[in-house]
């Protein structure tokens, strides 16, 4: 069972490797089992879950779920240029978030029916199919930016808006008056402008740079409309 | 690893001679050389397949370089994408473009030139209705403001509404347009009319002067509203006359007459449609007892507003 050591001879790499450096000290003998696992570093720990994730139980599965969709919202409210979000897309964030935006923006059905704010299913129509709009416009312009993970962005950049949304409800129940409107001004021109930087810093980088602004206006158009959707809400 | 590096090497060399030699035939050539490279590169180390994706790929690069590339497909993403090959700086060259019209300066020929992008009229008509929806709101609460009998509301329905009305004046006016056109190009075999995407084009490029107009249609003054109105409809009707002039010119001078009379009578219409409808003309009557109402102090106007709780006063 000699094991001679040679990492530094080894022809065929040019750097010591501290991982394979044990493989050609291996001899075969009938001692050594010839098994074992070889592991190679991943990237993302996700892939080591795939073969065990049939057994866990439910409430694992639902909380690691909920993990990344709050970790990803904390990636939109403190934009910085990482790939978190673009990685490993999921679209239970804009999901979440249309549904909530959807019901405190939908109006009453005591009121004039004709008159009023968003229903229910226009908000939710504006938002992806606005979204999809979007991203089609974005591939076609030359993106290489994936359909799922640009909806992705999208949808979780609504966020601010969702939370200037809430915060508009609580200022409407001090009751109207012209301060209260610039309140709720200041409020949701802040959010829209959180909102349009945080889905640039992850969707101009896949632009060419003469066609950046081509692909940031449909983006702007988007979430100015919701943010009038927000402003123009009057309680019933 | 030395053999590859060598043969890459000479397949660049052999390439430019037979490049030098025979220009025109540079491409059968090319790809005839780059396939004996291949072969040689699959037995080296790569698998077969790879190698058969390497001949495509060298396949569909020459095919490139010549001077007519096959057009995609209607079916396939490619074919769209060659719509949207348009340039932030082309874009805003197409909007000053349709801002100046200029009675020589044909709007297909020196801007589009052969390229029309579906990118323009698309945003255009998008963002125009959402701003005529939006002001025609804003107009509600600044009439609201002054008379504060009136019930403001969001109105969201006028949303949808604008935006059926703009697009299917952008797409299907120019598709009538276009197909009237190509009618009277058989009766007269002349000068081409312009392709549906180009007649498209111009339609969208030219509501762009409606944007701004909208937006100043916000100060409240009757005749300043219908100036602002009338300056948009010269500008924009005059691009469009001034663009089709060249095609319909050499036709009869009465269908000639009734095609671009009719082209700037719908242009009209959608302004006027368009301005009356989002922004209705305020009670101008009840505006000057309102003004004596709010000469008194502001809070024995507020109960008489609480019962319709509004967010904005």
């Amino acid at each position: 069972m000699a094991e001679a050591e040679e990492p530094a001879g080894d022809p065929a790499t040019a750097s010591p490797r501290p991982l394979f450096a044990g493989l050609s000290d291996i001899s075969i003998s009938q001692d050594i089992p010839i098994e074992g696992e070889i592991t190679i570093p991943v990237r993302s720990r996700t892939r080591e879950f795939d073969s065990s994730t049939l057994n866990e139980s439910v409430r694992n599965t639902i909380m690691r779920d909920l993990k990344a969709v709050g970790k990803k919202f904390m990636h939109v409210l403190y934009p910085r240029k990482s790939n978190t979000l673009l990685r490993d897309w999921d679209l239970w964030g804009p999901l979440i978030l249309c549904v909530t935006l959807a019901l405190m923006l939908q109006r009453g059905t005591v009121d004039g029916e004709k008159d009023g704010g968003p229903q229910f299913a226009e908000v939710f129509v504006i938002v992806w199919f606005g979204a999809v709009t979007i991203t089609l416009n974005s591939k076609l312009l030359g993106g290489n930016i994936s359909f799922f993970q640009s909806l992705c962005v999208l949808g979780y950049c609504i966020l601010p808006l969702t939370v200037a949304m809430m915060i508009c409800r609580l200022v409407l129940l001090a009751g109207p008056g012209p301060v209260n409107f610039m309140i709720r001004l200041f409020v949701v021109a802040v959010m829209f402008a959180w909102s349009v930087i945080a889905s640039t810093a992850f969707l101009a980088d896949s632009q060419p740079p003469n066609r950046k602004i081509l692909a940031v206006y449909p983006v702007f158009l988007f979430y100015f409309v919701i943010s009038w959707m927000i402003l123009t809400f009057t309680p019933q | 690893m030395a053999a590859v590096d060598e043969l890459a090497f000479h397949e660049f060399e052999e390439a430019a001679n037979l490049l030098v030699e025979t220009p025109h035939a540079a491409t059968t050539c090319r790809s005839d050389q780059l396939t004996s490279q291949d072969h040689v590169a699959v037995t080296v180390g790569s698998s077969v397949g790879y190698g058969a994706e390497e001949v495509e790929e060298e396949g569909d690069k020459t095919a490139l370089l010549q001077e007519e590339k096959p057009q995609p497909g209607f079916w396939t993403f490619g074919y769209y994408q060659s719509f949207f090959d348009v340039d932030t700086a082309q874009v805003l060259d197409r909007i000053k473009g349709s801002l100046l019209p200029w009675p020589g300066h044909n709007f297909v020929r020196h801007h589009l030139r052969n390229r029309p992008d579906l990118y323009g009229p698309f945003w255009i008509c998008a963002t125009l209705a959402f701003v005529l929806a939006v002001t025609g709101n804003l107009t509600l609460v600044l009439a609201q403001r002054r008379d504060p009998s009136i019930h403001y509301s969001p109105q969201f329905h006028k949303v949808t509404v604008a935006g059926i009305t703009i697009y299917c004046y952008a797409w299907l006016v120019p598709l009538a347009l276009w197909g009237f056109l190509r009618w009277r190009q058989g009766a007269r075999e002349r000068i081409g009319p312009y392709t549906f995407l180009e007649t498209v084009c111009v339609y969208g490029y030219s509501l762009f002067v409606f944007i701004p107009t909208v937006v100043l249609w916000l100060i409240p003054v009757s005749w300043l509203q219908w100036l602002f109105g009338a300056l948009a409809l010269t500008l924009s009707a005059a691009g469009l006359v001034f663009t089709l002039w060249p095609v319909v010119r050499e036709d009869t001078r009465l269908v000639a007459a009734a095609l671009l009379s009719a082209v700037v009578l719908l242009h009209a219409l959608l302004a006027v449609g368009c301005k009356l409808y989002f922004f209705q003309p305020l009670p101008l009557e009840r505006v000057v007892p309102s003004l004596q109402a709010a000469s008194l102090p502001p809070n024995i106007l507020l109960p008489p507003t609480q019962p319709h709780p509004m967010a904005t006063s």
